[in-house]
């Protein structure tokens, strides 16, 4: 399989602390890439880097075979990388199905349709349908039929990341980075939510990369993982024996155990 | 959803308008032209108060574009009405396209203080020169339509038409831009700037592209203002002006096109009866209204509309 993504040696110092050290991965299309590590391990700043919210000091990304390092997010998302977030980024004073048409306007406009002086009714593009149709199917799809009137900040924390998640598909991404699709949802509802998300992403054929710490979900879930640790990636291999690694081990499930433990010791206090 | 009315109600306010003006009071025609040309600077505030930006200085526009009205008479004699207000229009949008690229670039407190200080640059440049006559300012030229100046009597009446027909369009053009994508952007980008810049779209550009055409309706509203006054004066660039605007927005509530034009008429009509009723004591009569839309009609006086039609 082809490449679709390919980071090579990328680079990012904050002063002294060093976010990524030459991180190199390819990315095949239409794969399930999970990316595992503690917190502050590189994972995010490499979702970052990739949509152009950070630049790389050193390295370059291409995408489909094109240099997107220097590229603006926007840009980024409009090339078909689309990302959701850790906490989710929604507009909150509108309702579900407002968020999801502010989504689809800007679709429109970036394909140059539905302007000033447009006649009639635009249609989406990829989709081939009205904007209320998209919105509507979108939101059906993603279980959120009934949340369609209410105000995204009064959505409960799981609805809240699948509306992320949907008005990211409203551009038909290529490559999806989802951050942590499952944080903030309780243990049962969290096979619920990625059973969702698998099945309407697979279903348009988009290759994804998520960050999940539950590695329960990682191995259900993903074909590949690359385990960070202090901005390196120490392991890049199908879920079983990424996570038999004995430096994943160390690094980064010991990790998340010692991290468990100290949030339970927390709440104990 | 339910039909766009907006359009239709805006042709019968035209029509009213422009069919009762021969019966009413001089002095109503003068009210209802001053409330138009301000309705339209508030239209564009109203533009950028719903991406969540409140300009403290959009009197400079209305400066801007009232002396390039003016400026035209006194230096090149011209004294076509519709000349003047697309030059009161392209003066104003050509400043803002400059000062956009600094000012799309901040947000609340910052773009309302950039804002001001920018307006009162204006007022302090004009107030020293002096062949534009200082703090005085100057008389504007009796404007024409087509070479055609209406007789004395009419002309109030021929103004207020120019106005109507002007703030006519203006209101339908906006109402259809406010419908486009980039329209719609508005409360997006009040809400969450982060999430439309992965969306594929740029804050900046759609608050630049905003700031212009508010920047354009202030022009218009001042060059009408200019040729309904016949006198301009560097207070139309004065920080209490831009105030003034920021207070009917306010008291207008952002809920639709026609709004700015209501407010700014009843501005209007609060300003001239408090005034007549307690010459000292005006303000406070203004004050306490504003306080009242406030406590009681949050979204401005508008909502008193929305209501109706869902009851």
């Amino acid at each position: 399989m082809a490449a679709i993504l390919d980071a090579q040696g990328l680079q990012k110092n904050f002063g002294a602390v060093v976010a990524a050290s030459g991180i190199t991965a390819a990315i095949e299309r239409d794969s399930v890439v999970g990316l595992i590590g503690t917190n502050g391990a590189g994972k995010t700043t490499f979702i970052n880097m990739l949509t152009g919210y950070l630049k790389p000091d050193r390295g370059r990304i291409h995408y489909e075979g094109r240099d997107i390092t220097d590229l603006a997010p926007r840009d980024i998302t409009r090339l078909g990388i689309c990302r959701s977030f850790q906490i989710p980024q929604l507009y909150a004073s509108l309702t579900a199905f407002e968020n999801m048409m502010i989504g689809i306007g800007v679709v429109l406009r970036n394909a140059g349709r539905g302007g000033f002086f447009a006649r009639g009714q635009p249609l989406v593009p990829g989709y081939e349908r009205l904007p209320e149709d998209v919105a509507e199917r979108l939101l059906e799809r993603f279980g959120l039929g009934e949340y369609r009137d209410k105000n995204a900040q009064v959505l409960p924390g799981g609805i809240r990341k699948l509306l992320d998640i949907a008005l990211t598909m409203v551009a038909r991404p290529k490559i999806l980075l989802l951050d942590e699709p499952t944080s903030g949802v309780s243990a049962e509802e969290k096979f619920q939510i990625m059973e969702m998300i698998m099945k309407a992403v697979r279903a348009e054929g988009i290759t994804v990369l998520f960050v999940e710490h539950d590695m329960e979900v990682v191995s259900r879930f993903a074909e590949r993982v690359l385990a960070f640790y202090d901005g390196r990636i120490i392991a890049d291999a199908p879920p079983q024996a990424a996570l038999a690694d004995p430096e994943v081990k160390r690094f980064v499930v010991g990790g998340e155990l010692r991290r468990l433990d100290e949030a339970a010791g927390a709440r104990r206090a | 959803m339910s039909a766009d009315r907006t359009p239709r109600t805006l042709l019968l306010l035209l029509v009213a308008i422009l069919a009762a003006g021969p019966f009413a009071p001089q002095w109503t025609l003068f009210l209802l032209t001053v409330a138009l040309a301000k309705g339209l600077v508030v239209l564009g505030l109203m533009m950028l108060l719903r991406c969540g930006l409140v300009s403290f200085g959009q009197a400079l526009y209305y400066c801007v574009g009232a002396y390039a009205a003016g400026m035209l008479g006194r230096l090149y004699e011209v004294s076509g009405v519709l000349t003047l207000m697309l030059a009161g229009m392209a003066a104003s949008a050509a400043v803002a396209f400059v000062l956009g690229f600094l000012l799309a670039r901040y947000r609340s407190i910052f773009f309302g203080l950039l804002s001001l200080a920018l307006s009162m640059i204006l007022y302090g440049l004009l107030v020293k020169t002096e062949t534009l006559g200082s703090s005085d300012g100057f008389n504007v030229l009796p404007s024409t339509l087509f070479g055609w100046r209406p007789a004395d009597a009419w002309v109030r009446y021929a103004v207020l038409s120019v106005a109507a027909v002007a703030a006519f369009v203006a209101a339908l053009a906006v109402h259809r831009y406010l419908g486009t994508p980039l329209g719609r952007l508005a409360p997006a980008i009040k809400d969450n700037e982060i999430r439309v810049e992965y969306m594929g779209a740029s804050a900046r550009t759609a608050i630049h592209v905003k700031y212009v055409i508010a920047a354009a309706l202030a022009g218009l509203g001042g060059a009408l203002a200019a040729t309904t006054v016949g006198h301009i004066d560097p207070e139309m660039a004065y920080w209490t002006t831009s105030g003034e605007f920021i207070f009917i927005t306010i008291l207008a509530g952002t809920g639709s096109v026609i709004a700015p034009f209501l407010g700014a008429l009843i501005f209007g009509i609060i300003q001239t009866v408090a005034f007549d009723l307690s010459p000292n004591t005006w303000q406070m009569v203004l004050g306490a209204s504003l306080l009242l839309v406030i406590v009681f009609l949050p979204e401005g006086l508008w909502s008193l509309f929305k209501r109706r039609k869902i009851a």
